[in-house]
C-alpha cells in the first residue's frame, strides 16, 4: 500500500532546498518537511526493492562507501550494505572491534586514514554518544549515522516513520508508545524526535530506574505503568532490553522484567484495536514481547521495518550524495 | 640577591583610591609612603589597579607561562599527579616553581589518593604542604575522612575536599537534564554535591576540623554551607568561573572543553552559584587550571577527560564579576588572593606593609578575546572558547621580583 501523502521526489522543487544538510546525523537536526521527503524518496525505492529480480539502479556507480562500524551490528551493516549495492556504488565495510580501536585519537586517525582514500560517503556506527558528530567535523565527504551511543539512529526513526505511514495510512495525529529500556536507547531518542516533530502524542513506558532525566522537556509523557501507557495506543513500539541491564543494577531481573513490561497477548489488549506491534529487532523473545504477538502478521510490523529499512537507507545515500553527483539544482 | 627599592606610583589600590607603594626587601614597605626616601626604581602605573597577585587555589599542573599571563603568582597544586603523597615528593613539588612562582603543594589525604590510609601528612607538612586535599574524587568511606580531617586539624591543616557522591555520579559525564538526555550522556543528579557536603558537614561538626570544598555549583550545596558558616562551623568553599558564567548548555555539539569535574550545571544552579558569590558565601574563586592536550580532550564526549585550562581568564572572568555588579573589586580579591592565604597561611595576599610584595598591574578596561589557539598555558582547553573578555594583568612581582 502506498500511502496518499506520497509525491514522487522530482515534484519537488528544485534548488537544493528539499533536504539542507550535509550529514545525516539526528533526527535532531531536520524539520519536518526534511523528514517527509525522505520517506517519500524511499517510497520510490521500495518499489524497485520489490519489483522482480533485477533491483539495480546505477545512479551511484562509481562512488565508494565506507561503512566503518566501531561497534558490532548485523542487521544494519547489512542494511546500509544492501542499500549501497543496490545503487550501484563500491560498498567496503570496515569493522573495528572496540577493543582494537578504542583511544579517540586513534578513532580521528581512522576517519582520517578512510577520510584520504577518498571515500564519497561514510557510515558510522560508534559505541559512544557524539563519536559520529567529531568523525563528521573532520572529513570531507558525507556523514551517515548508523548509531552513536545511546545518542542518535536516525534511520531506524525514518524507517520506523515510514512503516507507520504505510500501515496507518499517516504518521501525524497518532498516540505512540514507546516502552522499555529508554535511557540506554538511541533508538528511543531519535524515535521521539521524529514522532513528536511529525505532530504525534508520544509516551514512554519504562522502568523508573531506565526512564532518563528531564523527559517532560522532550514534549513526551512518562509512564511507569504499562498496562496504562499502551491504553488506546496506535501504536506500541517496543525496545530492545540489553542482557547487561538484567543483572540486578537496573532491573532485579529477566522474569520480573517480562512480568511488568513484556508486551503479551492480553496485555495488548489495552491498545486500540488494530494497533501496530514495532521492535528495531532483535529480539528477546519471552522478555520484552512474547513469540505470538511478534509473530502476528495483523499486529506486528518486525519484518516491514526491515524491508523498509533497505529502502530508506537508499533514499538516505541518495540525497546526501547528490551534490557530489552534481544532480542539478544541489550545488 | 640584593633587590633594589621599589616604588610603584600613581596607581589605584584596588580600584579605589590612588596611591603609591614602596617596596623593600622584597617586602611591601609602605602604602603612600613620604617623598624620597633616598632611592628607588620607580613604576608609574598610570592609573592601573594595583592589586595582590592572585593565589590560584587547586591547580593541576605547574603551567608558568598560564600563570604568569594571568597574573598568578602563587599556586596551590592539587596532589593528583604524582601522587604528592610523601614528603620527597612534596619538597621537589614546592621547588617546581622556582624563581618566578610560588608553588605550595596541597599534601594528599590518604596513599596513593586511594581513600584508604592515612597519607603522612605530617611529614608533609614539614616538607612545605599547606593544606590537606582530596584530590580529584572524594573520600568515599566516612571512617576515613573522619580521621583525615581531624588528623589534620590537630597539625594546623585544613582539609580540602571535593564534593561529589561516588555512588551517583559513577560513569556519569553529565548533569541530569534536557541537555544529557537530548545528547544521550550518562548523567547523574545534581544532589550528588549536597549529599557529599552534608556528609562532611556532620564530620565537621563532629571533629571541629576545618574544610574547605574547592568547588561548590549548585543552589543546594550553596544553601548548606551558608547554613554552616551561620552555625560557625569552620567551612568555606570556592567555585571556579565556569560555573558562574556557563551552563549544562555549553555542552551542546559535544564540546569536549565544557567536559568538567564536576560537570556544569542547570541555569538554575548557576544563578545561585552567582548569588553566593555576591552575598560571601562563597570565599574563593580559583582557576582549576587542569590543561588537557588532544589526546585527552578530540575524543567522543564521555570518553574525554575532564578539566579546563583556566589561569589565563581568570582575572578576566573576576573583573566580568566586578562589571556585571556580582562583586566590588576589594572583594573579588579577597577571592582570589587574600581568602587563598589565609587558607594557606601564607604572609600574602593582601596590600599591607610586611606582607610579600607579590602584586600585579591590572589594566581592567582593555578588551581582549580567549582563543584556544592563542593560549599561553601547554593546552587550549579553555570552555571560553571565542568569548570576548576584558582585563589583563599587565606587570608582576614576587617577593619584589619583577616578572613581568
Amino acid at each position: 500500500m502506498t500511502s496518499f501523502t506520497t509525491r514522487p521526489a522530482s515534484d519537488y522543487p528544485p534548488g537544493g532546498d528539499a533536504f539542507r544538510h550535509r550529514h545525516l546525523i539526528g533526527i535532531a537536526q531536520l524539520t519536518p518537511w526534511e523528514i517527509s521527503y525522505v520517506l517519500d524518496a524511499a517510497e520510490e525505492w521500495v518499489e524497485l526493492n520489490r519489483s522482480g529480480a533485477a533491483k539495480h539502479d546505477d545512479r551511484l556507480a562509481g562512488l565508494t562507501i565506507i561503512n566503518a562500524f566501531f561497534e558490532n551490528s548485523t542487521r544494519t551493516l547489512l542494511s546500509f550494505e544492501i542499500a549501497g549495492k543496490r545503487l550501484g556504488a563500491d560498498v567496503v565495510n570496515m569493522h573495528a572491534a572496540q577493543s582494537s580501536v578504542k583511544k579517540g585519537e586513534t578513532l580521528i586517525d581512522t576517519a582520517m586514514t578512510l577520510n584520504a582514500m577518498r571515500a564519497d560517503a561514510m557510515v558510522i556506527r560508534h559505541a559512544s554518544s557524539g563519536a559520529v558528530q567529531l568523525i563528521a567535523d573532520k572529513v570531507d565527504c558525507p556523514v551517515l549515522n548508523a548509531g552513536d551511543g545511546r545518542h542518535e539512529h536516525p534511520t531506524q526513526a525514518l524507517l520506523d516513520a515510514l512503516t507507520i505511514r504505510r500501515r496507518l495510512g499517516k504518521v501525524e495525529g497518532l498516540t505512540i508508545a514507546i516502552c522499555g529500556d529508554v535511557l540506554h536507547s538511541r533508538v528511543a531518542r531519535s524515535n521521539i524526535l521524529a514522532l513528536t516533530l511529525l505532530g504525534n502524542e508520544v509516551r514512554i513506558v519504562a522502568p523508573p530506574t531506565l526512564t532518563p532525566p528531564a523527559m517532560e522537556r522532550m514534549h513526551v509523557t512518562t509512564f511507569a505503568d504499562m498496562d496504562e501507557g499502551i491504553k488506546d495506543a496506535d501504536v506500541v513500539m517496543m525496545l530492545r532490553l540489553q542482557n547487561e541491564r538484567m543483572d540486578g543494577a537496573y532491573l532485579p531481573s529477566a522474569r520480573e522484567y517480562h512480568a511488568l513490561y513484556g508486551l503479551t497477548p492480553k496485555r495488548l489488549e489495552k491498545a486500540k484495536p488494530g494497533a501496530i506491534v514495532m521492535h528495531p529487532g532483535p529480539m528477546n523473545r519471552g522478555v520484552e514481547i512474547d513469540s505470538s504477538v511478534a509473530d502476528d502478521p495483523t499486529r506486528s510490523t518486525i519484518t516491514e521495518q526491515v524491508e523498509m529499512g533497505v529502502a530508506v537507507r537508499m533514499a538516505c545515500l541518495d540525497i546526501l550524495t547528490r551534490r557530489k553527483r552534481g544532480v542539478p539544482g544541489w550545488n | 640577591m640584593e633587590l633594589s627599592p621599589l616604588l610603584i606610583t600613581n596607581a589605584r589600590l584596588l580600584g579605589g583610591d590612588t596611591v603609591s607603594l614602596r617596596v623593600e626587601d622584597g617586602r611591601i614597605a609602605a602604602l603612600n609612603p613620604p617623598e624620597t626616601p633616598g632611592y628607588a626604581e620607580t613604576i608609574d602605573a598610570g592609573g592601573q589597579w594595583l592589586a595582590p597577585g592572585i593565589i590560584d587555589l587547586g591547580v593541576f599542573a605547574t603551567d608558568k607561562p598560564a600563570f604568569h599571563f594571568g597574573g598568578i603568582t602563587r599556586a596551590a597544586l592539587m596532589p593528583d599527579s604524582g601522587p604528592l603523597d610523601g614528603a620527597g615528593l612534596v619538597e621537589r613539588a614546592a621547588k617546581g616553581g622556582k624563581p618566578d612562582l610560588w608553588v605550595h603543594p596541597l599534601a594528599a589525604a590518604t596513599k596513593g589518593l586511594e581513600g584508604k590510609e592515612l597519607a603522612e601528612i605530617g611529614l608533609m607538612k614539614q616538607a612545605g604542604a599547606r593544606a590537606v586535599a582530596t584530590g580529584r574524587g572524594r573520600i568515599a568511606d566516612a571512617g576515613v575522612m573522619r580521621r583525615v580531617l581531624s588528623y589534620a586539624s590537630a597539625l594546623g591543616l585544613t582539609v580540602i575536599a571535593h564534593a561529589e557522591d561516588e555512588g551517583l555520579t559513577q560513569g556519569a559525564v553529565a548533569t541530569d537534564g534536557e541537555m544529557a538526555t537530548r545528547l544521550g550522556l550518562a548523567s547523574a543528579p545534581a544532589i550528588a554535591e549536597a549529599m557529599a557536603i552534608s556528609r562532611d558537614l556532620c564530620l565537621v561538626e563532629e571533629t571541629g576540623a576545618p574544610i574547605h570544598f574547592r568547588q561548590v555549583t549548585t543552589a543546594r550545596g550553596l544553601d548548606l554551607i551558608r547554613a554552616a558558616k551561620a552555625k560557625r562551623l569552620p567551612v568555606t568553599c570556592g567555585i571556579t568561573p565556569a560555573h558562574l558564567f556557563l551552563s549544562d548548555t555549553a555542552i551542546g555539539d559535544f564540546r569536549t572543553f565544557a567536559r568538567l569535574s564536576p560537570p556544569l550545571r542547570s541555569e538554575d544552579d548557576r544563578h545561585a552559584c552567582l548569588a553566593a558569590i555576591a552575598d560571601g558565601t562563597i570565599d574563593i574563586l580559583a582557576s582549576g587550571h587542569d590543561p588537557r592536550g588532544p589526546e585527552d580532550k578530540r575524543l567522543p564526549f564521555a570518553e574525554a577527560l575532564p578539566g579546563m585550562a583556566g589561569a589565563e581568564t581568570l582575572l578576566a572572568m573576576g573583573l566580568q564579576l566586578v562589571r556585571d555588579g556580582h562583586v566590588t573589586p576589594a572583594r573579588l580579591f579577597d577571592l582570589l588572593a587574600a581568602n587563598p592565604a589565609k587558607l594557606l597561611g601564607v604572609a600574602a595576599g593582601r596590600i599591607a606593609p610586611g606582607l610579600e610584595a607579590d602584586l600585579i598591574l591590572v589594566d581592567e578596561g582593555t578588551p581582549w578575546q580567549v582563543d584556544t589557539k592563542k593560549m599561553a598555558a601547554w593546552a587550549g582547553n579553555t570552555p571560553f572558547d571565542g568569548m570576548p573578555v576584558q582585563g589583563r594583568a599587565t606587570m608582576m612581582w614576587k617577593g619584589g621580583l619583577r616578572i613581568r
